[in-house]
């Protein structure tokens, strides 16, 4: 069975289809591109994926359970996590808190209120801020950091829940070509543990680490499967070459 | 701007505040003549109305024009029970106060806040301010509870077979009453759900996609500002000997906003503050100019709600220490040289 199955996604805004029946598959432990043009409607099927917005038509499953209608939280709940295109950490916070916000996420309110899990989640907070390389700033604003330490902060804190399911959309977006090569290195651990669905412009940074790719085009999905057989598709060629 | 990676342990100017205002406040009535000591305790009941709205509105970002409606009708309930069942007693009449507040503000947060989506902001400040409004308008015309008028000569609070007269002894209730609330919220604002609070503050949207269901932070929160503002309420009516429409509508409501604002929201200080200079600048200006002093007071409030949106408190405390740190106490890390960088 598979991690993540959306069939049929169409997504209509007035006059505007954005998503045309796009079909969409994620394995157990896999990293899944989804790439094409501008507007082809990539961050709005992740966002239909995520709980951003709600699909016109179509159904999304995670782990057989349908999620079509679910709320954010119980998305959430379900095994999915989201980093947005935009950074939104919280800027008046601490980088230590901003993690300990994320992990904290499953406490009941009687156990936040009585914070009974502040000194268990220490270590997991040190743990994660050490993985992306924030452990020396945990004590600042996350509003001053980079940037891309700001795109590390909001992946880790997506890790934070253990997700069956990470979403990323253009994690390296601004990025310097160091910081995407440190991202990448970041990230490649994560398989272990679970899958994820990345939407990214770099074909190299996608090629890097992803397993399998969706080529999107005009809202409808034009090639899926594993990189090389995507890579070599004629279809696909000719819309890349069409929007160079 | 860049913060010091050692700012948490910056000196903290709040704790300095609180006490500095609580040896004051236990020793004024050593110093005061009867009318300030009755203008004082008016001050700490009203204090703690403040606190509820900071709660909601500081803390939680609900604007809520209706804490008012939870105090009056407290108010009206506590002095009904002592009026026509003649109960007397603080440790029922306060409990009761706190639990009618409790109840109609879960009542108004399962229609305006409790929905499938989080509330937007204009929803919670319109529904609470008509709730507030509608309240009102009945209890003005209706003569079970004094219609117009409304409940006037109320029995003296009782603590057993002693009597809790308006004065020193009803002043240091009042105190205890207040840094009570005041202590409880200090420590759940810094708890792990007061974290959640300001995530909620910063980022609501963004606190869904963690698995938050932030309209049932936003209900609680809620839920225990009405509680608060009822035992407020009940305590407000028996110092007062009086409760009357006033006491449930918006112009009420919107003082208790202004209080907030002018000290400082989000600190529970600045609102105890703001509303202790509020209600003496009104006093003194109300000597000086008897029928214009509104407008100065108008302006001055419109001065430090647009010059500093933090309030008077911000004066003294940093942005840092309003919104605080909630994790683990750790001693600072020494800076490593990217931490001494500005931000690309």
């Amino acid at each position: 069975m598979p991690l993540l199955e959306a069939k049929g996604i169409t997504k209509i805004y007035g006059a505007l289809t954005a998503l045309d029946k796009a079909d969409l598959m994620v394995r157990d432990h896999e990293f899944h591109g989804l790439i094409g043009p501008n507007g082809s409607g990539k961050t709005t099927l992740l966002k239909c994926v995520a709980g951003a917005e709600f699909p016109t038509a179509g159904t999304i499953a995670v782990a057989g359970r349908d999620i079509t209608n679910a709320m954010p939280p119980e998305r959430s709940r379900a095994g999915l996590s989201i980093k947005f295109q935009i950074t939104s950490v919280l800027p008046q916070l601490s980088v230590y808190d901003n993690v300990l916000l994320a992990l904290q996420a499953q406490d009941s309110i009687l156990g936040l209120m009585l914070s009974r899990s502040r000194r268990a989640l220490h270590e997991k907070t040190m743990d994660l801020l050490a993985r992306f390389r924030l452990e020396s700033r945990r004590d600042e604003l996350a509003g001053v950091l980079s940037h891309g330490q700001q795109q590390w902060l909001e992946i880790a804190m997506a890790l934070a829940r253990e997700p069956k399911l990470l979403l990323l959309d253009e994690p390296t977006a601004g990025m310097s070509p160091q910081e995407r090569r440190a991202t990448g290195e970041l990230l490649a651990p994560i398989k272990q543990t679970c899958s994820m669905l990345i939407v990214e412009h770099d074909l190299d940074f996608i090629k890097d680490i992803c397993d399998s790719l969706t080529v999107l085009d005009q809202g409808q999905v034009v090639a899926s499967g594993p990189i090389l057989e995507v890579q070599n598709s004629a279809r696909v060629k000719e819309v890349y070459l069409s929007h160079a | 701007m860049n913060q010091p990676v050692a700012s948490r342990t910056k000196r903290q100017i709040i704790p300095v505040i609180e006490l500095t205002l609580l040896v004051i406040a236990l020793i004024l009535p050593l110093f005061l003549q009867d009318f300030w000591v009755l203008f004082t305790t008016r001050v700490f009941i009203l204090g703690m109305l403040a606190l509820s709205f900071d709660l909601v509105w500081g803390y939680a970002g609900m604007m809520s024009f209706g804490q008012a409606l939870f105090f009056g009708m407290a108010g009206y309930s506590a002095a009904l029970l002592a009026t026509k069942w003649s109960i007397t007693s603080v440790f029922v009449l306060l409990p009761v106060g706190g639990a009618v507040g409790l109840v109609v503000a879960f009542l108004i947060a399962g229609i305006i806040i409790l929905g499938k989506r989080p509330p937007n902001l204009v929803f919670v400040a319109l529904g609470t301010l008509t709730s507030s409004y509608v309240v009102e308008r009945l209890a003005r015309g209706w003569s079970y509870v004094g219609g117009q008028n409304g409940i006037p000569s109320l029995p003296r609070l009782t603590a057993g077979s002693f009597e809790l007269t308006e004065g020193p002894l009803f002043y240091y209730l009042a105190l205890v009453l207040l840094a009570l609330v005041y202590l409880g919220l200090r420590i759940l604002t810094r708890s792990q759900f007061g974290l959640v609070l300001a995530g909620i503050r910063q980022q609501e949207n963004r606190m869904a996609f963690f698995g938050y269901k932030v309209q049932n932070y936003k209900g609680f929160v809620f839920c225990l500002a009405g509680l608060i503002a009822g035992i407020s309420g009940g305590l407000y009516a028996f110092h007062e000997g009086y409760v009357g429409p006033g006491q449930l509508g918006p112009v009420l409501s919107t003082q208790v906003v202004l209080y907030a604002l002018f000290g400082g929201a989000g600190t529970l200080i600045g609102p105890i503050v703001g509303t202790g200079l509020v209600d003496l600048f009104s006093f003194y200006l109300s000597q000086i100019w008897e029928t214009g002093w509104p407008i100065v007071l108008g302006l001055l409030l419109l001065v430090i709600v647009v010059f500093r949106p933090t309030g008077l408190i911000g004066f003294l405390v940093s942005d840092r220490e309003r919104v605080g740190s909630f994790g683990r106490p750790t001693k600072a890390a020494p800076p490593t040289p990217d931490a001494r960088h500005e931000p690309a």
